[in-house]
């Protein structure tokens, strides 16, 4: 079995990361932490913290602005990071790299330039029913102001986006399809290839969420052929406040700016104004240069792990979690458990505990994971359930948190006061 | 954290029992609370004659402590009238803030006080008061 070797290899009960970073080495409520929660943020090794602070420290001035040393060498900084995200997603150029604040501004600036200057009356928007609010809230937005229909790719039973719904929603009337790789909900791992090849056949541009597979996984743009990819760094090891947007040039070169104001224009007059070049054109107003170093150190670390190295991990973590709550007969686990179609990621639910609840009992050992909707309402309606527990991993979990969680499962139906 | 003192035998007896889970029959106002960020949902119905709250139910899911509050909170509010509804819903949320301590005052909440310890816990603070502010929004709109 090709997993069992994984899971000897690499699943001990400590990882030679989990010292990189100082949040892990704490107890909460008298336990050692079991964090896993890392699909919504992760958590930041020392180098990231340091290079953040050694910024701040050092170089500290506003980018773009002055001609003195400090500023010159802020706006090295910024812009080296713009190299360094394009060798590391395999984009063309570093102009097509534009930071955001996060994934959810992202969508909106691809939203407001592209999707309402562009899409017009009884055109399409195709997205799936797993999107996250942030790729999903935009669109209904210019649906409603262009009269454009939003139109959802359904899951098939395992909770991945079929190819029939992708060969009978995407047509000639579509022009904008938005999908994610991997669901925050499910972990589970689209065809997006695929999707994006069947986008271009009709015409349509292809954008691709990928806030959940860019930390996780080896992705290259140019090799998917993604017209846009948004992610954002906090959930990749680096500061909250920072985001970015992939475009490719010809279609970030014709969309209007999203953000007015400073920084962001070439000549400005009383009535009138004209705009810088991209990205610079979507940078409006001082940019988080802290958490564009973040970015940098953090892209850094995962590359002297490798990528292959942090999906392998994830991936025997996963299998070993999925082995160890389906010892537990009360517990339901969503969506696919074919690791081969799964990134790490666990929604599940405990027969009559409501997630909050279960949340809150497995907090009273240590294990933090995630209770509630996680930004995907649709998505938890689909599934017809209210709320499930989520559970995600990074490299720097290990076989122990794995088994905190399992043997804090055990415990959750009792508080309720059911037998077992 | 004691979670004893969280998940109490009243609490986890209220979530199980679903006695006050259903729909009043002639009810004459009907008030939605949801948690947005957590996704609990109730429907609250109320039957109110004579400035009594005759009968009184819900529906919806939620977590066991917004599904016991909610469920305590009806035990509680029947038969009374709707001010002093009003003041059981200020001395509970008041209780729940820490602005009200005294045993004295906080006798008339009986069941509910085995929510007092939740106000340990911030991160649930918003499913157990979510029945006692729509319920406070029932009784303004019957008001109104």
């Amino acid at each position: 079995m090709k997993f069992q070797r994984v899971l000897g290899g690499n699943l001990q009960m400590t990882n030679k990361y989990v010292a990189d970073f100082p949040v892990l080495n704490q107890t909460i409520n008298g336990h050692r932490l079991a964090y896993l929660d890392s699909a919504a943020t992760t958590q930041k090794p020392v180098s990231v913290m340091n290079a953040v602070d050694e910024y701040y420290k050092q170089f500290n001035a506003n980018p773009h602005r002055g001609a003195y040393y400090l500023s010159v060498k802020a706006t090295e900084i910024y812009e080296n990071t713009r190299e360094v995200i394009k060798k590391f997603i395999g984009a063309e150029k570093a102009k097509e790299i534009v930071f955001t604040k996060n994934a959810t501004e992202g969508f909106n600036l691809i939203a407001y330039s592209y999707g309402m200057n562009f899409i017009n009356a009884g055109d399409e928007i195709v997205i799936s029913i797993a999107e996250h609010h942030s790729n999903l809230v935009p669109w209904q937005q210019v649906a409603k102001a262009k009269g454009a229909v939003l139109k959802y790719l359904y899951l098939d039973e395992e909770g991945v986006i079929s190819k029939e719904e992708v060969e009978s929603k995407i047509t000639e009337k579509t022009k904008i399809v938005s999908v994610t790789q991997v669901s925050n909900v499910l972990g589970t791992v689209n065809p997006v290839k695929d999707i994006i090849k069947k986008a271009h056949s009709v015409g349509a541009i292809a954008i691709i969420d990928g806030s959940q597979s860019i930390p996780h996984m080896k992705v290259n743009v140019r090799e998917m052929d993604a017209d846009f990819i948004v992610f954002s760094g906090h959930k990749m090891l680096s500061p909250m406040g920072i985001g970015v947007v992939y475009g490719k040039e010809e279609l970030l070169e014709k969309m209007p700016p999203f953000i007015f104001g400073g920084d962001m224009i070439e000549y400005v007059w009383e009535q009138e104004a004209t705009f810088a070049e991209i990205p610079y054109k979507f940078e409006g107003g001082t940019q988080n240069v802290g958490g564009a170093i973040g970015i940098t150190a953090a892209i850094k670390y995962l590359e002297n792990v490798e990528m292959d190295n942090v999906n392998s991990i994830e991936k025997a973590l996963v299998s070993y979690a999925l082995e160890r709550l389906s010892e537990i007969p009360y517990i339901t686990v969503y969506g696919t458990k074919d690791i081969n179609k799964k990134a790490g990621v666990i929604s599940f639910n405990v027969k009559d505990v409501h997630p909050h609840d279960v949340s809150s009992i497995l907090d009273a050992s240590g294990v933090a994971i995630r209770a509630g909707h996680h930004c995907a309402h649709p998505l938890m309606k689909y599934m017809g359930v209210n709320a499930t527990c989520r559970a995600s991993f990074y490299l720097y979990n290990t076989k122990e948190d794995v088994d905190a969680l399992a043997e804090g499962l055990k415990n959750t139906r009792k508080w309720l006061g059911y037998g077992s | 954290m004691d979670l004893n003192s969280i998940y109490s035998e009243i609490i986890t007896e209220h979530n199980a029992s679903h006695h006050n889970k259903r729909h009043v029959e002639g009810a004459d106002v009907i008030e939605q609370g949801h948690n947005p960020s957590c996704g609990d949902e109730i429907q609250l119905e109320l039957k109110i004659e004579n400035n009594i709250i005759e009968d009184a139910g819900f529906t919806g899911i939620g977590c066991a402590i917004s599904q016991a509050s909610t469920s305590i909170m009806i035990d509680l509010i029947k038969g009374k009238t709707v001010e002093e509804a009003k003041h059981i819903i200020e001395t509970f949320l008041g209780m729940i803030k820490r602005e009200i301590t005294d045993e004295k005052e906080l006798e008339i909440l009986e069941d509910a006080l085995a929510l007092k310890n939740i106000s340990n816990m911030p991160a649930r603070v918003k499913c157990a008061v979510l029945a006692w502010h729509t319920l406070e929004q029932s009784l303004n709109k019957k008001n109104s």
